[in-house]
């Protein structure tokens, strides 16, 4: 797929809790096709003290209608300045970039997010649902009740396990401390803080699941051309994030498991 | 429209709007955004004799109007772009520009000997100012005899028009200008980025594995500008300028310093298709003030001396 500059305009900013915000954007033309796992880069404007684009998944799409939303977590000033957005005004992006989750070889997946990294998993499970008729499962990871993010769009598509760290709702703990890490599925995705992933992979490589992981390097150009994003990889080293991820299958990386 | 021609050396490029080393890939990233042909040259990723894996992970750290990288060359070496990418990117209408490195003179010499081999590579940039790598780069160009020595050997290997790209981290960066191009440089690029550095307060850590690296963007651009313009006043061989050229306007400063090209590098990641907007800007700008070439503003600025500014 072509990548393109485009700006597109913020039809809805919508904030969630104190820390997430959803912004619904409205691409003039045709929306080219977005797979599960593939991001954006956004320019934000009107900001001095942040100089590069903010590298953010894509949520969920609406073909039809043209309509892109991002979910964003208000982390550092360049996604406070994108919380500002309002109606009517316009945010560049370059997109679609990267790579996407590849399809599972059986029937039984599990999508585990966490925070900000739930984002990937609303369209990977629409996608399984509605293009390869397989009903995902998810295991979603917040602190707190309070900063659950739009459970009825996960419901939606298939069922859904909840921890918060404090107990507030769902199961108390981590994901992995969900007894849904311990059940045997053909495929497990998973977003969110490398060490939680790399908790999710050390479980999926015990009990030989194959995993996907999707990685929230730091960014320099999120296009292939500044090399600043790479993860070392078994087969070839340092490879960049943006291009030939951010998915990576867990037996491709070097991580300590 | 102004005649935008420019000549580094024997290269004669259709205009001065170049890419800068380590901003561009090797063309390929940067094909859905824009035309590659339009562009005067490309200057490629840079290249080594041996594979490099670079520096560890995280190399990059966002700073107020700029960035600090520390990549350290990580590149598939100089036969794996014989064979694989310069068969593909040879097809390009434009001139392309290999970046050499190397951490020993041989290495520097086997990376020019296999250029100076290939057709369509009809100029090399020598980087002697690459922060990033432990031996080699920058030693070579911070040190006066260090930058003699490499520049001769390269020279002698070397058939085609020679660039010296030049390291900023220096006292008096002119005297790096005049030594390389006593050798036989063709023309010098500058500046490459400022060793900088970036600490997380938070996690109380440096924000770069390798603790410091190269800052580049509009941060560094007065010093880029006051260098060409200096180096551009004491040599007789034409200067490339670079260092933070977000914009037509940034570009237009360079030329009336003394730069006869200019290579854009940082801009490329935040709008990947910032050369066009430069190139349009140039044009408008000359037609604006009724120039009919771009020769014509170059180095318009090296009659004022430093003094001038406190009469």
């Amino acid at each position: 797929m072509k990548k393109r500059i485009e700006d597109l305009t913020v039809i809805e900013n919508k904030s969630l809790n104190s820390e997430f915000f959803v912004l619904k954007l409205q691409a003039e033309n045709q929306l080219p096709k977005i797979f599960p796992g593939q991001f954006v880069e956004a320019r934000v404007d009107r900001c001095p003290s942040t100089f590069l684009r903010r590298p953010l998944s894509v949520y969920d799409t609406d073909d039809k209608k043209n309509l892109l939303f991002l979910l964003i977590k208000i982390a550092g000033e360049g996604s406070k300045q994108l919380s500002h957005l309002k109606k009517n005004e316009k945010l560049n992006l370059v997109y679609p970039l990267g790579n996407s989750f590849s399809k599972p070889s059986g029937k039984r997946v599990l999508l585990v997010g966490g925070g900000t990294g739930v984002a990937p998993m609303l369209l990977l499970g629409k996608y399984l649902k509605v293009e390869l008729n397989i009903l995902p499962e998810f295991l979603l990871g917040y602190r707190s009740a309070r900063l659950i993010i739009e459970n009825e769009k996960f419901e939606a598509l298939g069922k859904v396990n909840i921890t918060t760290e404090d107990g507030s709702k769902g199961h108390k703990g981590l994901v992995i401390d969900h007894p849904a890490m311990q059940e045997n599925y053909d495929m497990i995705y998973t977003c969110g803080p490398e060490v939680m992933m790399k908790a999710v992979a050390r479980i999926a490589l015990k009990n030989k699941t194959s995993c996907e992981v999707s990685l929230e390097n730091l960014m320099g150009c999120g296009i292939g051309a500044c090399l600043c994003c790479v993860v070392d990889t078994v087969d070839k080293g340092n490879v960049n994030t943006c291009t030939e991820g951010p998915v990576f299958n867990i037996k491709r990386l070097k991580w300590q498991t | 429209m102004a005649d935008l021609t420019t000549k580094i050396g024997n290269l004669t490029c259709k205009n001065p709007v170049w890419t800068a080393s380590g901003t561009f890939g090797y063309g390929p990233e940067y094909e859905d955004f824009i035309d590659i042909s339009r562009l005067g040259a490309i200057v490629v990723k840079g290249i080594t004799g041996k594979e490099r894996q670079g520096n560890p992970y995280p190399r990059m750290a966002e700073t107020p109007s700029g960035m600090l990288n520390a990549v350290g060359l990580q590149n598939k070496g100089i036969d794996y772009f014989v064979n694989s990418i310069y068969p593909e990117i040879s097809t390009y209408n434009t001139h392309i520009i290999v970046n050499v490195n190397g951490s020993t003179i041989e290495e520097y010499c086997e990376v020019a000997e296999k250029c100076d081999n290939l057709e369509k590579i009809e100029a090399i940039e020598l980087n002697i100012s690459c922060p990033n790598v432990k031996q080699g780069g920058m030693i070579f160009g911070t040190h006066c005899p260090s930058a003699i020595a490499v520049t001769k050997a390269v020279r002698n290997v070397f058939s085609k028009t020679l660039i010296v790209k030049l390291s900023p981290n220096v006292t008096n960066i002119v005297e790096f200008a005049l030594a390389v191009e006593s050798c036989g440089a063709d023309s010098v690029s500058l500046i490459n980025t400022l060793l900088g550095m970036a600490i997380d307060a938070e996690t109380r850590r440096p924000a770069l594995s390798t603790v410091t690296g190269g800052l580049s963007g509009p941060a560094i651009k007065p010093v880029a500008l006051r260098m060409v313009w200096q180096v551009a006043k004491a040599v007789k061989i034409p200067v490339i300028g670079m260092g933070g050229i977000m914009n037509a306007t940034d570009a237009i400063e360079f030329f009336l310093a003394g730069a006869s090209a200019i290579q854009v590098g940082t801009a490329n990641f935040i709008h990947p298709a910032v050369t066009m907007e430069i190139l349009e800007g140039i044009n408008a700008y000359l037609d604006r003030n009724h120039f009919k070439r771009i020769d014509e503003i170059i180095g318009s600025l090296k009659n004022f001396t430093e003094t001038d500014n406190y009469v």
